[in-house]
């Protein structure tokens, strides 16, 4: 118990998402210009990634994983390089099925963050989640947590951004760091924040 | 002959004046994570260049062919099996940089950069230009990639490509590495500043003040 606890504060701070591991940053530098959006993304990206990463586990596991086919007598068969494609496939159709449920049973809610849904088929996060899942071969709850953990992770980086940078907004920036260029330099600064995280991991 | 003079625009103007990285915040994500040394930058930039060149020439060529409602589907499987294709190149012959890599390579199947390009062109024109505007961006890509992972593998390792160029202190030269260089922090500054710079060469990419302060409204009145 205590250890998936352990996975989850390390998959949401010690290897932050955006701003430790550099994921996602497309959206991440994007959608943090209100509090509002960034926080609708930092829900999405929990709900998606907390579904994908244990979905793909099983079917990794299944169907992919050198030696799944023992069964059918064919001990020699790996299709592990055909992860990537059936991973891109898995989490497409479930953002689509996500999409359809929350759109059917709670409008509000699609309505608040529906938009951001679409885009996240192809946020390198997501597909970086799964991916990882295998390079660290997690088991079925780890996968689990570690899904959910980075999710969070992504949600408090991305709605701590979209606070500072709404303050900014009414700063007096040199004409060329306006936007973009700021948008680095606090993702820079709170990377050194989230960095002490690590140290904290490695002297408990 | 204009037709040429035409192409050589298509590829150069994605180079500084319209570059994915710093002025499109298109592929942000591996440009900032594999650029702890110059050699995984360069890997990266070769086979960004490569997968994005081949899949605009792909798309480009079944354009007509694929339906519009599925088109996201189509292309991304396109460059799902190109990056497929590159990784198994890359275990076979770069073992170690492959492992450097990590995720990274098969990142490239959601880089924005990539579909970004054949959502945005290929998907408009024939393949002749589709490539040659792929090809430009891929260069504006490793263009950015290459000066961050230079600069961050001379001032944290005082080297370049495992050589030493700066001597370092500990074996009796003057240079003592800069460890925050290795980390993650230090590739947001690099690019911010990089950022900076180019705006600052070329006044129009900087965006428009999104509150102008009350004292020179007046002034500007």
């Amino acid at each position: 118990m205590t250890d998936l606890w352990g996975l989850f504060l390390s998959a949401a701070f010690v290897d932050n998402m955006p701003l430790i591991l550099f994921l996602g940053l497309c959206t991440f530098l994007a959608l943090s210009k209100r509090t509002e959006a960034a926080l609708g993304l930092g829900v999405a990206m929990t709900g998606v990634l907390g579904i994908t990463v244990p979905l793909n586990h099983l079917i990794y596991s299944a169907v992919l994983a050198p030696g799944a086919w023992a069964w059918a007598g064919m001990p020699e068969l790996d299709l592990s390089y055909l992860a990537l494609i059936a991973f891109i496939g898995v989490i497409a159709a479930a953002v689509q099925v996500l999409e359809m449920i929350l759109d059917r049973f709670f409008p509000q809610v699609h309505a608040a963050f529906g938009v951001f849904l679409p885009l996240l088929t192809v946020q390198c996060a997501i597909l970086a989640g799964s991916l990882f899942m295998v390079e660290r071969s997690y088991t079925l709850a780890e996968s689990a947590v570690f899904g959910l953990g980075s999710g969070v992770g992504f949600a408090v980086a991305v709605v701590l951004l979209g606070a500072i940078r709404s303050r900014l907004a009414y700063a007096d920036l040199p004409a060329g760091l306006r936007g973009l260029g700021i948008a680095f330099i606090l993702a820079g600064l709170m990377s050194l924040g989230f960095a002490s995280f690590a140290q904290m991991a490695a002297t408990s | 002959m204009a037709g040429q003079s035409q192409y050589w625009r298509v590829l150069t103007e994605p180079l500084i004046r319209q570059n994915p990285v710093t002025l499109q915040i298109l592929g942000i994500c591996s440009a900032l994570a594999v650029t702890t040394t110059l050699a995984t930058a360069l890997t990266m930039s070769v086979s960004l260049t490569v997968v994005l060149t081949l899949a605009a020439g792909l798309i480009s060529t079944i354009r007509r062919h694929i339906p519009e409602t599925i088109r996201l589907i189509v292309q991304i499987v396109i460059v799902a099996s190109l990056v497929i294709v590159i990784d198994q190149i890359l275990q076979a012959y770069f073992a170690e940089i492959s492992r450097a890599l990590s995720v990274y390579v098969g990142l490239i199947t959601t880089n924005c950069l990539v579909l970004g390009r054949t959502e945005a062109y290929a998907r408009h024109h024939t393949p002749l230009p589709a490539m040659v505007d792929a090809f430009g961006n891929g260069l504006g890509y490793s263009l950015v990639l290459i000066i961050i992972g230079g600069l961050r593998e001379l001032f944290g390792k005082g080297e370049l490509f495992g050589q030493e160029v700066l001597p370092l202190a500990e074996a009796g030269g003057w240079f003592t590495p800069l460890s925050l260089m290795l980390l993650a922090p230090s590739a947001f500054f690099l690019l911010g500043l990089l950022v900076w710079a180019v705006r600052v060469w070329r006044p129009d990419q900087a965006e428009a003040r999104e509150h102008v302060p009350p004292g020179e409204m007046e002034a500007a009145e």
